[in-house]
């Protein structure tokens, strides 16, 4: 067994939201080990993102307690937080929140300047197979090139960590598989932690794990013995 | 670079109308401070040094005739540095192919060299030889004015006799940089003249061989100018003195300090507004920029920049546009400043101008840039610091808006547009009010420059046609017995007259005082008027005094108060006159009275320094002829000229501030109604296109955009008016 590099005991988030007060979390127990690449699935408001959001340092937990390594996450400040997502996890989103304004290559640059040792941007865009088309400003680019870049910005970093939020869910299948592809071939490559969430239940088999969320609670889990490769899903 | 510099440069440029609007706020702000401020210190300047180099005095009496040793004991008053007596008369000018009657403030020039106090700058020729009895030197307006070249002759009736006199020179004086002639209210350079002629010459036309009509002091830097003036008031009174008068009765530097300080209010009123405008501004487009990028925010947040970073990038945006303002700004205002000193310059016949440069005032001026930008950015800065990165990725939630009428009652009385539109602006009530603010001021501006010649013209219709309607002016070198009126009204041309009588006095309310003229006049005088308040024609009481508005203002008093006067004529002493009523006067300050009342108040026989009369326009050329050769007159004013004058004079000074400011204001305008309709279409693009998905025509939905900064358009103008009236 790798080494350990999340573990979450009874994590709780609590929202309120107006006089509506919501359990998006309710003591959820988890551990993730190095180079894992686990898939979270389950409908809409089930917990998933939020707690991806607290897993990256992006949102308190309400309690309960999460390890980074030997990191309490749950006790961080803000600007402990900054810190730790600065040099220890890439996020990739659904909607890719390029900045509209920079080129593929500027919106990877954005994070390979504040990193400690990142790859170059040209070297991130080429392992997401972008090379040719790194001047391109995002408005000039598919929806799936548009996911490969902030692919390439996430991992640029060397982050321990990749944490996706529906990575494919604004894409079409053919795209959304390229894009698959080039998480597992990051995951494979530079053995970062791969976490994703998505509707998409013919994700999963490409797992290592599956976690099925319901209620805020981790209903289900499933190993999966053999993983498929990317070129075999279609949904 | 890096990146996010790179994202600025970039969002500056997709919103480069939205950043230019800003900018040119901002210039606006900066060139009016550099352009006010900038072009009132060298023109203050310039005033200093030449007061300083051409050794303007301090402190001016005339009198009738004093011996010269009297100068002995000028010079022993405490705090005066140094005296100088000379021979001071006003005369008719006769002058070749110029047929209305002109005057001259005659000057004696001492014997050799310049005069101590209030030296000429000479602009051509040379000074009079010293035993020369028709050389002189005129002041440099009167000169060009009339083409003459050294060498041109003219004619003057000194002393009752005419003197053929020779112009050797023309020159300038710190003293008459504002000439205005007996009787009138605006400089007219052909029909009055400063005359400068050797003191021999003078002397004997008025036999005052070895002694002097005329004293100026100046005084040592630590003296104080009311007790010297006390002294010498003492002095002179035997010998005919008037009162004694500093530089701020001095009706040239006074009339110069009015014009400086009319740079000076510019540089008070119209930088605080820009300024105002541009944080107003700043804040309503950083907002929303901040709103549309909440997610660029959130995820540079993801990714790890701090707070500080992203804070800083936002407000490098808004440096960069206020950069750029402050370079407009300051190129504009140094041009500005430079063109207005120059037209002032030339206006007051300055010498030389001194161009003061004020690093202090630029740095100032993007100081207080920076600063209001700053003020405008915290509110959205505040919003960047505060979004938690999480939150920073959904979507913003809806906004939230509230009834203003009770639902139901809304449906039936207002259309559902109006409903959207009326719940925007209370929606965002601060930046409505920010919005009618702006569009007030840049109305209230544009408002005041178009109606600046409105308010001229009405000035003039006061001031020329309902007060003063008689035709000319005729006055006397020394008051008159009443019979000169007779004179006057026989001669040819003359077709009504109206004598009145002028003394100097003080006026006091407790500290604050003022030289001034009183004018009594006869009770039913009906060619020039009195003008109440309210642009009414009114009677003089029988007893009491009227002042003009403002100097009520200047002295802090009202209708029925009681006010120290000292008169300074014959016989000098204090006396309490109540005022019982309150005059429109736009030139000058001045004090009116009943003739009778004010010959009992002199204790002298009804008397009269000046006839207005009405003229019939055929007899004018011998009624000029017969006004030349009157020896007791010292000149004569002419309605229509003056007005021809006035509108010459005062028209280029307010027409280039009036285009500045209209300019000003298009700014200011443009800037806050571009800015207000680009947000408003930004941010609810969606919205309005979900109703022409719904059916609404293009038409109806761009009404629902305008209408909207229609109605705050309309809510600003009645402030603007309010403005205006103050």
């Amino acid at each position: 067994m790798s080494e350990r590099i999340f573990a979450a005991k009874a994590l709780t988030k609590i929202y309120t939201s107006g006089e509506v007060e919501v359990r998006a979390l309710r003591g959820v127990d988890l551990e993730v080990s190095a180079g894992e690449f686990v898939v979270l699935l389950g409908p809409s408001g089930s917990g998933k993102s939020t707690l991806l959001n607290i897993m990256g340092g992006l949102d308190h937990a309400t309690s309960g307690q999460l390890f980074f390594k030997n990191l309490e996450l749950t006790r961080l400040d803000d600007r402990e937080l900054t810190a730790y997502r600065r040099s220890h996890v890439g996020f990739v989103f659904q909607f890719y929140n390029l900045i509209p304004s920079l080129t593929a290559r500027e919106n990877v640059a954005l994070v390979t300047e504040i990193a400690e040792e990142p790859m170059r941007p040209e070297e991130a865009l080429a392992l997401v197979g972008l090379e040719a088309r790194m001047d391109h400003f995002p408005a000039q680019l598919s929806g799936g090139e548009q996911q490969r870049v902030a692919i390439a910005r996430a991992i640029a970093k060397r982050p321990e960590v990749l944490l996706c939020d529906e990575p494919t869910g604004a894409l079409d299948s053919k795209t959304g598989i390229i894009v698959i592809e080039a998480l597992l071939s990051v995951n494979s490559q530079l053995g970062t932690t791969t976490v994703i969430i998505t509707h998409n239940a013919s994700i999963q088999d490409v797992a290592d794990r599956v976690l099925f969320f319901a209620d805020g609670q981790i209903s289900r889990m499933r190993k999966n013995e053999t993983r498929r490769a990317a070129a075999e899903l279609s949904w | 670079m890096r990146v996010l510099d790179i994202k600025m440069f970039r969002d500056l440029r997709r919103l480069w109308a939205q950043a230019l609007a800003i900018a040119l706020v901002v210039a606006g702000g900066v060139a009016t401070l550099l352009l006010a401020v900038g072009s009132h210190r060298s023109l203050d300047e310039t005033r200093t040094a030449y007061y300083e180099r051409y050794a303007f005095a301090d402190v001016f009496a005339v009198l009738r005739r004093a011996p010269k040793n009297l100068v002995e004991r000028l010079a022993e008053i405490p705090g005066v540095a140094a005296v100088e007596a000379r021979i001071a008369k006003l005369a008719l000018l006769d002058i070749p192919n110029f047929r209305e009657p002109a005057s001259g403030q005659f000057i004696s020039l001492p014997e050799f060299g310049q005069p101590v106090l209030n030296r000429l700058y000479l602009r051509a020729g040379r000074l009079p030889e010293p035993g020369s009895l028709e050389e002189v030197v005129v002041n440099d307006s009167f000169a060009k004015a009339h083409g003459f070249a050294p060498g041109a002759r003219f004619a003057a009736i000194l002393n009752g006799r005419k003197r053929e006199l020779v112009i050797v020179g023309s020159a300038l004086s710190p003293e008459f940089i504002y000439t205005v002639g007996p009787g009138d209210i605006m400089p007219d350079d052909r029909r009055f003249a400063i005359v400068w002629m050797a003191e021999k010459a003078l002397a004997a036309a008025y036999d005052l061989e070895n002694a002097f009509s005329s004293v100026s002091l100046k005084l040592l830097r630590d003296a104080s100018e009311r007790e010297v003036i006390q002294h010498l008031d003492a002095l002179l009174e035997r010998h005919g003195g008037r009162a004694a008068y500093g530089r701020k009765d001095q009706t040239s530097h006074a009339w110069l300090d009015h014009e400086l300080d009319m740079l000076n209010n510019m540089s008070r009123t119209l930088p605080p507004i820009f300024l105002l405008v541009a944080a107003f501004l700043v804040n309503l487009t950083l907002t929303r920029l901040v709103a549309l990028e909440r997610e660029q925010i959130g995820l540079l947040k993801a990714l790890g920049y701090p707070n500080l970073t992203i804070a800083a990038h936002y407000l490098g945006f808004v440096l960069a546009i206020v950069a750029v303002g402050i370079a407009i700004g300051s190129v504009a205002g140094t041009l500005l400043g430079m063109y207005v000193t120059t037209l002032f310059g030339d206006f007051f016949r300055f010498p030389f101008l001194v161009f003061i440069r004020s690093p202090d005032l630029y740095v100032a001026a993007a100081g207080l840039s920076v600063l209001a930008a700053a003020v405008g950015a915290i509110r959205a800065l505040r919003e960047v610091v505060a979004l938690p990165p999480a939150v920073a990725m959904q979507p913003p939630a809806p906004a939230r808006f509230r009834h203003f009428l009770s639902p139901r009652l809304a449906v039936k009385l207002v259309s559902q547009p109006m409903l959207m539109m009326v719940r925007n602006l209370t929606r965002h009530p601060v930046r409505a009010l920010f919005t009618t603010l702006g569009m007030a001021l840049a109305t209230a501006i544009l408002v005041v420059s178009l109606f600046v010649s409105d308010t001229m013209e009405q000035l003039i219709d006061v001031t020329y046609f309902m007060a003063d309607r008689q035709d000319g002016t005729i006055s006397f070198v020394e008051k008159r017995p009443l019979d000169v009126v007779t004179q006057v009204a026989r001669l040819p041309g003359v077709l009504a007259v109206e004598p009145y009588r002028e003394i100097p006095v003080r006026i006091r309310n407790g500290n604050v005082e003022r030289l001034i003229m009183i004018s009594g006049r006869p009770r039913d005088s009906d060619l020039s008027r009195i003008i109440d308040v309210d642009l009414r024609p009114v009677r003089l009481p029988e007893s009491g005094l009227a002042i003009s508005d403002m100097l009520a203002q200047v002295l802090g008093v009202q209708a029925g108060d009681l006010v120290d006067i000292e008169l300074l004529e014959g016989q000098r002493r204090t006396v309490f006159l109540q005022l019982t009523a309150l005059v429109e006067d736009y030139f000058g300050i001045k004090g009116m009275m009943d003739s009778d009342a004010l010959a009992r108040l002199m204790r002298e026989a009804p008397a009269v320094n000046s006839v207005n009369v009405s003229l019939d326009a055929a007899g004018l050329d011998r009624l000029y002829a017969a006004v030349k050769g009157m020896p007791t007159v010292s000149g004569m004013a002419l309605q229509r000229v003056s007005l021809a004058n006035f509108r010459d004079t005062v028209a280029l000074l307010v027409n280039t501030m009036a285009s500045i400011y209209t300019a000003l204001a298009a700014i200011i305008a443009f800037g806050v109604v571009y800015n207000n309709a680009r947000i408003s279409l930004s941010e609810r693009a969606r919205e309005l296109a979900s109703l022409r998905v719904l059916g609404f025509t293009q038409g109806e939905v761009l009404r629902i955009l305008l209408l909207e900064l229609a109605i705050l358009t309309l809510i600003a103008q009645p402030p603007a008016m309010a403005w205006r009236g103050s």
